[in-house]
């Protein structure tokens, strides 16, 4: 049996669900979102891991072939091969987010998304391609 | 020979039950048929206790949001022969409390589009004699997008922050806010950024970006309150290394 209704229009009974704890998992956005959240794992990671080879490096030749072998090693390729693609992720979701933060405008007139996504793009290449210079220069 | 299609609607009697159900109801499906004609054909032909929110049929007042299939959609503007053969079903907005059946309460969110000002504000108002305030084309585009917000609250539907923290301030208030910040013949930035600084402000804003997705004016609530954060941050930054400029 109901328990004695004490609704009326004076003193409304509302209906309040709670919000799951898995709201993220039914819905791609939402889990692109989270993916996106947990990408800056993976980057934080990188550079603790540049940081440690910077370490090995300073210590000498001898600490710096050991931490290469280290880097050698099968976990190792396959968390930086994962590491690799979240990085990837992070790096292109926030680039092509990119022009919803930053409005630029010439003559009154704003630019096309594309002017800021892809400054951002060129940017990123550039940035690359002096690294790639200067580690494989010899 | 006509289609017809099942609308499983959500129903919560508060006066009877503690949790809604859901009731399917069969209707025609004509070419020009939206959402919002079928349930005006349940309340009409089927089923008079029917409660739901609506108002001009025209994507104009923002009345009747629901979820639709579990997307925050405008019953106005979503046709029925998009879901054919269906079945299909219609919620009341996501993250508000129901009231009955189709109905939310929406007392949270005009309590917060008051506070973030959304009107124009003047350290001084100028004497009427000395005419409107004028403002070019080039100042009206400015701001234009956001001023088409029409407090549908979609948007709110489709943001999980709002869901999880109800203090948050929301999308569509951070849009109206940032409209009126860009609005070249406003004084209030600083009042409005009193309050929206704050954490349940636009720092409550993950950026998950579906609001923007949902909205039907394309007003990118996303973008604003994105926008809003970066001048934010110009404007502690210059508080933090020229003090002296902050009056």
């Amino acid at each position: 049996m109901n328990p004695p209704s004490v609704y009326n229009g004076y003193n409304p009974r509302w209906y309040r669900p709670r919000v799951s704890t898995y709201w993220w998992l039914w819905q791609w956005a939402y889990l692109k979102f989270i993916l996106r959240e947990l990408s800056s794992v993976f980057v934080a990671y990188f550079v603790v891991l540049t940081l440690l080879q910077l370490h090995a490096l300073r210590q000498g030749p001898e600490a710096y072939a050991a931490f290469q072998e280290w880097l050698k090693t099968l976990w190792v390729l396959a968390l930086n091969a994962v590491s690799l693609v979240f990085v990837l992720f992070h790096t292109i979701t926030w680039f092509n987010l990119a022009p919803r933060a930053i409005v630029v405008r010439l003559r009154g007139k704003r630019m096309p998304d594309q002017w800021v996504s892809g400054s951002n793009y060129v940017a990123w290449l550039v940035v690359s391609v002096v690294a790639a210079w200067l580690v494989l220069r010899g | 020979m006509t289609d017809t299609i099942t609308l499983e609607v959500m129903r919560y009697r508060p006066e009877q039950e503690t949790e809604p159900t859901f009731q399917g109801y069969e209707v025609p499906v004509r070419q020009d048929w939206v959402v919002l004609d079928a349930l005006n054909y349940i309340k009409d032909r089927l089923d008079g206790s029917l409660s739901y929110r609506w108002s001009c049929r025209m994507g104009v007042c923002g009345s009747c949001g629901m979820m639709v299939n579990g997307e925050p959609k405008l019953t106005c503007a979503t046709f029925l022969s998009h879901y054919l053969p269906g079945p299909m079903r219609v919620e009341p907005l996501r993250y508000f409390p129901v009231v009955r059946d189709l109905v939310i309460d929406m007392t949270d969110f005009m309590g917060k589009l008051q506070r973030v000002k959304p009107w124009i504000v003047r350290k001084e108002e100028k004497p009427l004699s000395q005419g409107e305030y004028l403002q070019t084309p080039e100042e009206l585009d400015i701001y234009k997008q956001f001023s088409m917000c029409i407090n549908c609250m979609l948007c709110y539907a489709a943001c999980p922050v709002y869901g999880l923290d109800p203090q948050f301030i929301g999308p569509a208030a951070i849009a109206l806010a940032q409209r009126y910040n860009m609005d070249s013949r406003d004084q209030g930035t600083k009042q409005r950024l009193e309050i929206l600084s704050q954490h349940e402000g636009i720092w409550g804003c993950t950026f998950i970006g579906e609001c923007s997705k949902v909205c039907p004016k394309e007003v990118d609530p996303a973008g604003a309150i994105q926008q809003y954060k970066l001048t934010a941050t110009k404007e502690w930054f210059k508080a933090f290394l020229l003090p002296w400029s902050v009056k």
